[in-house]
């Protein structure tokens, strides 16, 4: 019988790169394409002019003000919660843990839904702030509280990976030396993983600035008080396009920015060796 | 003078040890891997609590679970070098040795001084203002070492301190860690499990085996 031919060695080689680059362009391609032909929907003349409409301003402002009072609400409350999570053992820590990474998988209507149900005027909680004319729900604190909800795994994630990592002979020492524990966190361990943390903030504030789902759930889409950027975009491809593409590509800029920081950061990481 | 007598339930055996160590005295831990070596100096540092015993550092009682003593680890003035020597990366030499002193809220002109007085001493002036990840394993060796006798501790501890040095540098270390402690007149626990280690730095050897001291004797005479 026969032996069926094999291709040469070479022929295999030629293939196997033709095949490899199929795939990295096309992956490549689906991945870039649409964001390219957001700048072929404009010009930079009607992009500059309708930057400086009233609703893409108020709506940049409102993303820029809400996502930065969010980031440093998870900032402040997240890094000593991950800390403290990470060095202590406690009942029910497996399902805290759980709890952190839910909102990375809950899809973002549900979150809004569960804060308004919690939070809204006739809500479980929120009927007793109502007593006091208290009201969450369609304010400007109910985008910030969306954005917590939704973006802080971000941050919290990455700050129990970068504590839990950290080689544990460093605080042991300080220890030693005499050092309180806030000395120590504040003067070994912040700075060993400070730049891990600065990319999970990075992140966070790229997530924040461009929820939706729960935002348009627990605060609606008000312009100037709860209409971020991407709600903004919603509402511009239903009346004026221009608007829409503009503050599409202002957030794509933007989303850019945040990913080239992130790889920066990443690049100094600080050698624990 | 170190007294100890430790007990504490591990995962796969129960250490039971008693340990001392008098002043200017090397005492050379020795055993395998998982022995309970670095346990016994986590307990006596006060990072780990052992399930009974008591631990004394010259007059002061650091541990006794009789009287529920337990000095936490940053008040036992014992200067602990880890494996891998641990410095601090993200500092310079000098503020890694100065870490200790200013901990202790030291006066800023003692600090300098003192920390002048240690880099002379580990002969590290060259490179007080370098930042301490971009040392070698020699060198960060020699801060860790300054880094824990700066702050004029009653006891030292070095757990494996000389893997992951060059034969120059091990000799360097040995010999700096003979002459400081006969110096300082303080004890000295040394963990290793090298049998060439025992026999250059300790005046005492205890070899360790599953929690328990299985020979106790001068470092000429450590079974091979």
């Amino acid at each position: 019988m026969n032996p069926v031919p094999a291709f040469s060695a070479k022929t295999r080689r030629i293939i196997t790169c033709i095949g490899a680059a199929v795939l990295v362009v096309s992956v490549t391609l689906y991945l870039a394409l649409p964001v390219v032909a957001l700048f072929f929907r404009t010009t930079p003349e009607l992009f500059f002019s309708s930057l400086t409409t009233p609703d893409v301003i108020s709506a940049l402002v409102l993303s820029l003000f809400t996502s930065a009072v969010s980031l440093g609400i998870v900032i402040l409350v997240g890094t000593p919660f991950a800390y403290v999570h990470c060095r202590n053992e406690y009942p029910g820590k497996v399902i805290v843990d759980t709890l952190i990474d839910l909102p990375l998988v809950l899809p973002p209507a549900v979150a809004g839904v569960a804060l308004l149900v919690l939070w809204g005027r006739v809500g479980i909680l929120g009927q007793y702030l109502s007593l006091f004319g208290i009201s969450i729900a369609f304010t400007t604190l109910a985008v910030i509280m969306a954005q917590i909800f939704v973006a802080s795994p971000f941050y919290l994630r990455q700050a129990k990976s970068l504590f839990e990592q950290l080689d544990p002979a460093y605080e042991l020492t300080a220890r030693t030396l005499g050092a309180s524990p806030l000395r120590i966190f504040a003067l070994i361990t912040l700075p060993l993983t400070a730049n891990g943390l600065v990319s999970g903030a990075v992140m966070t504030f790229g997530r924040a600035l461009g929820e939706v789902g729960a935002t348009i759930m627990f605060a609606g889409n008000l312009p100037g008080v709860t209409q971020t950027m991407p709600l903004a975009v919603y509402v511009g491809m239903e009346g004026n396009f221009v608007v829409g593409i503009t503050i599409s590509i202002l957030l794509v800029i933007i989303s850019f920015a945040i990913m080239i920081a992130v790889r920066l950061l990443a690049r100094h990481e600080v050698s624990h060796a | 003078m170190l007294e100890a007598t430790m007990n504490k339930k591990l995962r796969d055996f129960s250490l039971d040890l008693s340990l001392r160590a008098g002043p200017g005295e090397i005492v050379v831990l020795m055993g395998e891997n998982g022995a309970g070596k670095s346990t016994t100096l986590n307990m006596i540092s006060g990072l780990v609590s052992p399930d009974a015993g008591s631990i004394r550092l010259d007059s002061a009682v650091l541990f006794d679970s009789g009287t529920g003593t337990d000095v936490p680890a940053e008040n036992r003035r014992i200067g602990y070098v880890f494996q891998k020597s641990a410095v601090f990366p993200h500092i310079s030499v000098r503020d890694n040795i100065a870490f200790g002193l200013r901990a202790q809220h030291t006066s800023p002109a003692f600090i300098r001084e003192h920390v002048g007085h240690w880099l002379k001493m580990m002969s590290i002036e060259d490179i007080a203002d370098v930042k301490a990840g971009n040392l070698s394993g020699g060198q960060k060796q020699r801060v860790a070492l300054a880094r824990a006798l700066a702050t004029k501790p009653a006891l030292l501890m070095l757990d494996e301190p000389f893997t992951a040095l060059d034969a120059e540098n091990i000799r360097l270390v040995k010999e700096l860690a003979r002459t400081l402690v006969t110096e300082m007149a303080i004890p000295c626990l040394v963990v290793t499990h090298r049998i060439s280690d025992c026999r250059d730095v300790g005046d005492r050897v205890c070899v360790i085996s599953q929690g328990k001291k299985v020979w106790e004797g001068k470092p000429e005479h450590v079974p091979a």
